[in-house]
């Protein structure tokens, strides 16, 4: 009796388990996973919106093409220059707004840190673009610049300089959330450390080094893998504040599978660059997994 | 001992001074803004060096009539608010129950299934944009609401979110209820659904904020002004001739004041999600 129970038993909760993943599986597998698998179908292809009857198997012909596509080695270019530079820079800024742990007022100075997470990146982009602007008499950050005797400075308008006004206008925007996140950590360091420590009288900054950080270290790599992977998406600054330029200065990854899926119209050569993107941010993932759980 | 004493006051006053200078830089570009927002055009630019760059001395809510006048910035924010709700009331519901399943469900494929959700998580959604796109629009939901709502309604990060909650609630509540006789469902939506109000609000807080900037996929679904989104809104009246710098202020405060609201009430449940996230990450 007790068996047939279970067995009838274990039959409805296998029923109703199904029913309750059933939703979100259909959605995932003809929302993502179908689309993933047809980004590298495509990536075979010649596939081009304008033609959609002339399609043919190219095998990698795509992937040989890219190889020796100045555009999409600058792109890559780019974006290593972008992550290289925001990760460690919004990071170090992160940590750096963390040495308020104990001041009074330190909720005060964090709301200020946190306040650029409120609005969206259009926001920010458009007005940076006017706070970036060359003219000293037309942008606030020139105006403030000169009035110290230096510059004026052209932000977007220099293909050497482009990038790095985007990484900092990034980082500003961002490491509030960051430090949002060490904050949190920081309530995982026990307290008698800091007082056994002032006892042997360690100053505020010698705590900071000596315990706030150790203490921080595998929330600090986790922030530095989410920072990455976020950092290789980059495509709403460009787009809005350069147009990836000038000169190609500031065309990303995800600005150049736009631009070649649906400004070009090469909708096979796109899926290539995506299925190269996917795969790079799919690695570094694995790898970053890797360096954290060898730590 | 009074020379550490003194030199942790000039520490102290040094922590002080550095996080002001840090502080006003993080708030200044956005302080501009607003001001900037409420003067009159030929203000913004003509004290740019001094402080009272900052202070909107004859203030007026001209600009952000012209801004109203000029495009229909109440139907992007409502098409905005609209669609965002959508997406995060489907969201709670499908993946909440599927978090369930995960967690106090036995079933044939789930550690498989729990590990498609794990390793799926990273998958970027601009690697897989153009094939949806197409997928999209065969369906013939481009420039509709379902573009911009189903592909992003089920959601791996948010049924991860909910797995991990559900996981520490406790065997006994579920089997007492059971020997009530209340079926799966009702075991959810009476017994773990009420309790778990915590997990509820931080997913809905951090896919709201992440919706409500949505910028590169409503950009290529959407092709009219009627479903335009306030991001896509904002965006074209910047390029908007003629190109005034006050209107253009005032719409982007305005676009920012419904995040503010949401802020103010659920800001703890956010810095409980982006914790937890990176806690337990």
């Amino acid at each position: 009796m007790k068996r047939l129970y279970n067995q009838s038993h274990r039959k409805q909760q296998q029923q109703a388990a199904y029913a309750f993943v059933l939703p979100a599986v259909l959605l995932l597998f003809t929302f993502l996973i179908l689309p993933a698998f047809s980004t590298i179908g495509y990536s075979l292809t010649d596939y081009n919106i304008m033609r959609p009857d002339k399609i043919s198997f190219v095998a990698l012909e795509n992937f040989r093409e890219l190889i020796h596509d100045e555009n999409f080695r600058k792109a890559l270019r780019n974006i290593i220059h972008f992550t290289v530079f925001v990760v460690p820079y919004q990071c170090l800024l992160a940590l750096a707004l963390l040495t308020n742990v104990k001041l009074k007022g330190a909720s005060v100075f964090r709301a200020a840190y946190f306040s650029p997470m409120v609005t969206s990146m259009v926001v920010i982009a458009i007005l940076w673009s006017v706070l970036y602007n060359p003219n000293p008499n037309q942008g606030l950050i020139n105006a403030f610049l000169t009035s110290f005797g230096i510059g004026p400075a052209a932000f977007l308008t220099s293909p050497k300089r482009a990038m790095n006004s985007i990484v900092f206008m990034s980082g500003w925007q961002a490491a509030g959330y960051q430090m949002m996140i060490f904050v949190a950590g920081l309530q995982g360091i026990p307290q008698d450390q800091y007082e056994a420590a002032s006892i042997d009288g360690a100053g505020k900054l010698q705590q900071f080094f000596y315990i706030t950080l150790p203490g921080l270290k595998n929330i600090i790599k986790y922030v530095i893998m989410i920072t990455t992977i976020q950092a290789m998406k980059l495509f709403t600054q460009p787009y809005v504040m350069t147009q990836g330029g000038p000169q190609n200065a500031t065309r990303t990854f995800v600005y150049y599978i736009y631009q070649q899926g649906f400004q070009s119209r090469n909708f096979g050569y796109a899926c290539a660059v995506a299925a190269v993107f996917f795969l790079i941010v799919v690695t570094m993932s694995f790898l970053l997994k890797r360096i954290i759980k060898a730590n | 001992m009074k020379s550490v004493q003194a030199r942790r006051r000039a520490f102290k006053v040094l922590f002080y001074m550095g996080n002001t200078a840090i502080a006003l830089i993080f708030v200044s570009p956005l302080l501009w803004m607003i001001a900037s927002a409420f003067k009159p055009e030929g203000q913004i630019f003509s004290q740019l060096n001094s402080i009272k760059t900052f202070i909107p001395w004859d203030a007026s809510f001209h600009n952000f009539a012209e801004v109203f006048q000029r495009v229909p910035m109440m139907r992007y924010i409502t098409n905005s608010l609209f669609y965002v709700t959508v997406i995060v009331v489907l969201d709670l519901a499908v993946n909440s129950l599927c978090g369930y399943a995960l967690a106090k469900f036995d079933f044939m494929g789930k550690e498989f299934l729990l590990s498609l959700v794990i390793s799926l998580m990273v998958l970027p959604n601009e690697a897989v944009m153009l094939p949806l796109y197409k997928l999209v629009s065969s369906f013939g939901w481009i420039n509709q609401w379902p573009a911009l709502i189903v592909p992003f309604v089920a959601k791996c990060f948010s049924i991860y979110m909910f797995r991990q909650f559900f996981l520490d609630i406790p065997d006994e509540l579920i089997e007492a209820a059971k020997i009530d006789g209340c079926s799966p469902f009702g075991i959810f939506t009476k017994v773990v659904a009420p309790i778990s109000g915590n997990v509820y609000a931080t997913v809905f807080i951090l896919d709201y904020v992440s919706h409500w900037n949505d910028f590169m996929w409503p950009m290529l679904a959407v092709t009219g002004e009627s479903k335009r989104t306030i991001q896509l809104g904002i965006q074209t009246f910047f390029g908007l001739k003629p190109i005034n710098y006050g209107p253009i202020m005032a719409s982007l405060t305005i676009s920012a004041i419904p995040m503010i609201i949401l802020f103010l009430f659920l800001q703890k449940y956010y810095v409980q999600g982006i914790s937890t996230t990176g806690i337990k990450g």
